[in-house]
């Protein structure tokens, strides 16, 4: 067993695990948005950013960072705290996320979010891009205007689904996510239809045809269990 | 029997300026002149100078020929192969014949540089004929692995991609980073803009790159290695790719190398035109095939690297290196250089700087002796202002700080840091904050999209830089910028986003006050920006010949020919600079706005 403290509390980690991984099992909850349960951690969206005072105060991902002995993590402080809040600012002003119109509204992770860590107005101005809505599907639709690109329904995609429909296009701010090589999605000649995707997508960005915002509460929790119950060679 | 040697360079600054047509029209005119067999043509890798290219160096007596043209054939056949005098026109400021003479040569230290402009690069006999492939051979026959690293250790060599990591340490870790297949990289993606030390170095010595990646392998324990270069060097990879084919015929690379256990083999790998994937974990993504994106460290490459095995990469440069460690020994190699910072550093002279070209100097050389005495300073009627050092991750250092030593940690002290090796001179014609724009706008056109804070923070920061440079700044703006670049600083995934504020926030801690007149006063002191800005006619310059009135698209350039000197109406003027362009004269001056508003 490693032994490392996170915020003073002295936490037990198996070899191979995260700081994330040990701080929850150990009751300390660390904020996420890219990350979920049985995908390959990211580390992109800088939410779980945790400080590590003896590496000079380094910030580094709680959900891609192995556990080290000795490690002395801060998991909350003020500073980490107004750090969280700016990031989740930038990626409100970066695209729409306007939640009176989304059906993901109440039940958004991004929005719950900013109410937990107290986010409650945008200081940069909102960028407003126009991306068009892919409704081509007939069970699912994509509105890329309310994605934050943390990649969740590419990883369902390609290690729990094992299709490798959902990819990144361009760079930086004009990333986007999208079906095989682009083009609309009902033409994707690789996705299976299953939903994996939709189930990940922690906002709603991805979202199924024909229900209502009290109807489109998701199940990112499926993923993991769908890989659970897999049989194993 | 060869009784003159004329080497031309055909690095791709002198091959833009015409060398290939040069050498077309030396040859012609030896050969009409019947000294074919009496002249031996070189073509060799960069010489340094490439502002004054093409230029072609003449041996026995090594008279250095500037700004050769082709029509000049003939008349250098003439009276310098024939009658042995060297043609005085032609040569560095029509003064200095010899190389080691010229300010720009004499301050130099040449180590990685040695053999650049004076062997041709597609014959591997040049090199080996120079000591090529002997510290390989010495390494393999009577050096255990260790050895080697503890001699590289010794010497003090520090990563020359920029972040100056001890090279000997991270060939340790590499060793000791799991069993193998381990992998080694060689880290040519240079995209930092007006740098090409590397491209030099590839084109001008391939094999020096390539020996030292052999020995790197034998070292860790690798058996095959890869070569990642941008597709924008063409010269480079055509280069590599002959050095690879010359090695491997010789047995200097494949299997059982010297005789010994030990094989090891090069591919290449030509990235498709992303800054992000010089970052190591961007760029092993990349080779393996996936999308260019880094990836949170640690793991470090070292244990979890290519394929997720023990990976060592490192630049160009500092491959190139390794051979004069084993050569000389690690003793006289750390002889040059500071007390944390050995031996020699190359550099890229770029921008309002009269000597633009690729230097090499020991490490903690000033800045001072840099830009005036190699560089010949700034181009006559200006001031100089700052060098930019590091490109869009390094910083501005202004005129105060021209005594500060070059070394990692003296220029990350002040702001800037050492970086690849890019240094761009900046005078008096160039205006910071649109300096600190244009880079900023760089890596926010690079920034892979990853990571929220370099994504979106980047186009934060350019968005106000944007709003500044048109005189819509407010002062909230400066503590704004600030408040973005620490947090990009400290947020960010890997070294593109956490290094893209610094050529803003140097430019903040040095030029606050040009921050400020676009601000406060809406004026560019540097008279750049086109919004601020005002166009005026100097009457003692202007000869009323009325091209700027016909240039004017909004009649705010007056006057009648032939009547007197003309004037702009600043309120009816766009500020687009048709005018200033037209005048043939230099009549029309750009002066930075005065007015408050």
């Amino acid at each position: 067993m490693i032994s490392l403290r996170i915020d003073d509390t002295p936490v037990q980690a198996e070899p191979g695990e995260t700081i994330l991984q040990a701080a929850r099992r150990a009751g300390i909850r660390i904020p996420t948005l890219c990350f979920l349960e049985s995908l390959s951690p990211r580390g992109a969206c800088r939410i779980c950013l945790v400080e590590i005072r003896n590496w000079n105060g380094r910030l580094v991902p709680a959900c891609a960072t192995p556990a080290q002995e000795g490690l002395d993590v801060v998991a909350h402080s003020d500073r980490l705290t107004a750090l969280r809040r700016t990031i989740l600012e930038l990626l409100f002003a970066e695209r729409n996320h306007i939640c009176a119109f989304c059906v993901s509204s109440g039940h958004c992770e991004l929005q719950d979010l900013a109410t937990e860590l107290g986010m409650d107005h945008v200081t940069f101005p909102y960028r407003f891009p126009a991306l068009s809505v892919d409704l081509s599907h007939p069970k699912f639709g994509l509105d890329p205007n309310r994605c934050v690109l943390c990649g969740r329904c590419v990883r369902a995609c390609a290690e729990v689904e094992g299709a490798f429909t959902w990819g990144f296009s361009g760079r930086g701010v004009g990333t986007l996510v999208e079906p095989d090589l682009g083009g609309p999605w009902a033409k994707s000649p690789t996705c299976t239809g299953c939903g994996k995707c939709v189930q990940a997508c922690p906002v709603g960005a991805l979202f199924e045809k024909g229900k209502a915002t009290s109807e489109q509460v998701k199940r990112p929790e499926i993923l993991a269990e769908v890989t659970e119950r897999r049989p194993r060679a | 029997m060869r009784r003159i040697q004329v080497l031309v360079c055909s690095g791709t600054a002198c091959q833009s300026s015409g060398g290939e047509r040069v050498k077309k029209a030396l040859l012609e005119a030896t050969a009409a002149r019947d000294l074919l067999p009496e002249v031996q043509f070189v073509e060799t890798g960069c010489m340094g100078p490439c502002e004054l290219g093409p230029v072609v160096l003449v041996y026995p007596e090594g008279t250095f020929y500037v700004r050769v043209r082709p029509e000049d054939a003939a008349e250098i056949v003439e009276e310098h192969f024939l009658k042995g005098r060297p043609l005085k026109r032609l040569l560095w400021a029509g003064a200095a014949p010899q190389p080691q003479e010229i300010p720009f040569f004499a301050r130099q230290k040449k180590v990685v540089l040695a053999n650049c402009g004076v062997i041709d690069p597609e014959r591997i006999e040049e090199y080996i004929a120079l000591g090529g492939y002997e510290a390989l051979g010495r390494a393999l026959t009577g050096m255990t692995p260790a050895e080697v690293i503890a001699q590289v250790q010794r010497s003090g060599l520090r990563g020359r991609g920029g972040a100056g990591f001890p090279t000997g340490k991270k060939w340790e870790l590499v060793r000791a980073g799991g069993p193998p297949p381990r992998f080694v990289v060689c880290n040519a993606d240079e995209g930092d803009p007006g740098a090409f030390m590397d491209r030099a170095i590839l084109e001008g010595d391939p094999h020096a790159v390539l020996e030292g990646m052999a020995i790197a392998a034998y070292a860790v324990g690798a058996a095959q290695g890869f070569v990642y270069v941008r597709a924008e060097y063409p010269l480079a990879i055509r280069r590599l790719e002959v050095a690879l084919a010359q090695a491997r015929k010789l047995g200097l690379l494949g299997p059982r190398i010297f005789d010994t256990d030990f094989s090891f083999d090069v591919e290449i790998r030509i990235g498709a035109g992303a800054f992000v994937c010089g970052e190591e974990t961007a760029l092993i993504a990349s080779i393996e095939g996936r999308r260019g994106e880094p990836r949170p460290r640690p793991p470090y490459p070292a244990t979890c690297g290519l394929w997720g095995r023990p990976t060592l990469i490192n630049n160009v440069e500092t491959f190139a290196n390794v051979r004069h460690i084993l050569l000389g020994g690690p003793e006289a190699f750390a002889s040059l250089g500071t007390e944390k910072s050995k031996g020699t550093k190359v550099f890229a002279l770029a921008g309002n700087v009269r000597n633009t070209g690729l230097v090499e100097v020991p490490m903690g050389i000033t800045l001072r002796e840099l830009v005036f005495d190699i560089g010949g300073g700034v181009p006559e009627g200006r001031e100089f202002k700052a060098v930019q050092i590091g490109g869009p991750s390094g910083g501005c250092l202004p005129a105060s700080l021209l005594d500060v030593p070059v070394d990692y940690d003296s220029l990350t002290q002040h702001g800037a840091i050492m970086g690849s090796g890019g240094l761009i001179v900046l005078d008096s014609s160039t205006c910071m904050v649109n300096m600190a724009r244009f880079f900023l706008e760089f890596t926010a056109d690079e920034s892979c999209g990853k990571c929220v804070p370099c994504r979106v923070g980047t186009q934060m920061m350019l968005g106000i830089l944007d709003r500044i440079v048109k005189g819509e700044g407010s002062p909230e703006d400066l503590l704004r910028l600030e408040e973005i670049g620490a947090m990009m600083k400290a947020a960010s995934l890997c070294g593109l986003g956490q290094t893209a504020p610094n050529p803003v926030l140097s430019t903040l801690r040095y030029f606050r006050d040009e921050y400020e007149a676009h601000i406060a006063r809406r004026s560019c002191p540097a008279g750049v920006c086109p919004n601020l800005v005002r166009y005026v006619v100097v009457p003692e310059a202007c000869r009323s010949c009325d091209a700027c009135r016909r240039a004017c698209p909004t009649g705010a350039a007056q006057g009648e020919p032939r009547k007197g000197p003309y004037r702009i109406v600043d309120e009816l003027c766009i500020r687009c600079g048709a005018c200033f362009d037209a005048c043939p004269f230099g009549a029309v001056r750009k002066l930075p706005r005065e007015e408050a508003r």
